[in-house]
């Protein structure tokens, strides 16, 4: 596992050098629908998931993405908010010269250097190849380093015994998690449940797709109208882009 | 002689009444309820799954987790589908319980597994997922509200 990870450092830093600015990682040209793979292939990075959420569109106090993850997750809180677990958080920003206020939901970033990854003691905190960024949680030990290291305060810890998981999310006590980017959903050839969400609520805020395609919706939009990356100047490589920001 | 006659009566009639107690006392077999369907196969024979079935789902725990390979053969889920049933009320057994599938062996067995911690023990469609937390949005809303207060930073 860790040499997946190191292969996808090593073409991250050459990509970086020639590349200069951080950029999307230049596409390999897919001649077909995105994760189009069948059950028993293994992922592989020719593609790369990614997000691009339109903060102008994104309401404040609409709480439509995060409703769909935690009914999607099963992730049912304690009334205890400083502990229980949270994959999406809806962030307001306000800028102080002009009062203007912004809302942008917040989740892992999936970045392509994942300092989770790094500080893991166990291999628990791992990305796939196509870029998402998981937790094992067979292998993790609940030291919370990740959590530590994640400047974007994306994981939490379940620190509560969890009844009522749902068959395709699977969580407990003593382990680190957070967004999944849906991934059990994602194999299936389906969209996020925050997207999905996102979308029959006509906010259209949140885009998902494949990165490393050029000519996918979100690499088209990507490349006409940009995204930002949150802590861009932690050089991370971030796979939920912004816009609007 | 009387003596010695009386004493093996004692101990073959102490042997006799002995006999059914040990007896009682032994743990029963565990009851297994054979999943109901019209001539579904186990993915593999039943001797193979008793011995590997461990074996098997640690294999695909892992190819699922890094690799995202989710073919339904030995996957665990599949196992819960399959085998995890309501009895006659409806009632589905809890994974702690005798009367779930694989607690029915373990118990008997006195292995504690601990793939219940996370992973659920029923079949989906058994599954009361409740829809939002209510409590956590809530808190959400209370949360937002301190951060629009604080202006400007990422909370």
């Amino acid at each position: 596992m860790s040499d997946c990870v190191n292969q996808s450092r090593r073409s991250f830093l050459e990509k970086s050098a020639v590349v200069g600015a951080i950029t999307i990682a230049p596409g390999i040209l897919l001649h077909q629908v995105a994760n189009a793979k069948p059950d028993d292939q293994p992922v592989s990075d020719t593609v790369r998931w990614g997000m691009l959420i339109n903060t102008n569109n994104c309401e404040q106090g609409c709480t439509d993405c995060i409703d769909a993850c935690n009914t999607e997750h099963g992730l049912v809180g304690n009334n205890r908010p400083q502990s229980d677990t949270q994959y999406i958080r809806k962030v307001t920003l306000r800028d102080k010269m002009t009062g203007h206020e912004l809302s942008l939901p917040l989740m892992c970033q999936h970045c392509e250097t994942a300092p989770c990854v790094d500080v893991c003691p166990t291999g628990a905190s791992f990305q796939r190849k196509d870029g998402i960024a998981l937790v094992d949680k067979h292998i993790c030990i609940g030291c919370r380093y990740c959590m530590m290291a994640c400047p974007y305060k994306a994981r939490s810890f379940v620190h509560e015994a969890v009844n009522n998981q749902t068959l395709s999310a699977p969580r407990g006590k003593g382990t680190v998690e957070s967004c999944t980017m849906c991934v059990h959903r994602v194999d299936k050839d389906q969209i996020p449940a925050c997207v999905e969400a996102c979308g029959k609520g006509k906010h259209d805020a949140m885009m998902f797709g494949d990165l490393n395609d050029p000519n996918s919706e979100i690499s088209k939009e990507l490349e006409k109208h940009g995204g930002k990356q949150i802590r861009a100047d932690l050089q991370l490589n971030t796979a939920v882009r912004y816009q609007g920001l | 002689m009387i003596n010695r006659f009386l004493r093996i009566t004692f101990i073959l009639t102490g042997l006799v009444l002995l006999f059914p107690v040990t007896g009682s006392a032994e743990t029963p077999l565990p009851v297994i309820h054979e999943p109901e369907g019209d001539g579904v196969k186990c993915v593999e024979p039943e001797d193979v799954m008793r011995r590997d079935h461990m074996n098997f789902i640690l294999h695909q725990r892992d190819e699922t987790m890094h690799e995202g390979i989710r073919t339904s053969k030995y996957s665990f889920a599949e196992c819960i589908n399959c085998h995890v049933e309501p009895d006659d009320n409806g009632n589905i057994a809890a994974a702690d319980s005798k009367d779930h599938f694989c607690n029915a062996c373990h118990e008997y067995a006195a292995v504690t597994i601990d793939c219940f911690e996370c992973h659920a023990d029923r079949p989906q469609k058994f599954i009361n997922r409740g829809g939002k937390s209510s409590a956590l949005q809530e808190e959400m809303h209370q949360m937002l509200t301190v951060i629009e207060g604080t202006g400007g930073e990422l909370k």
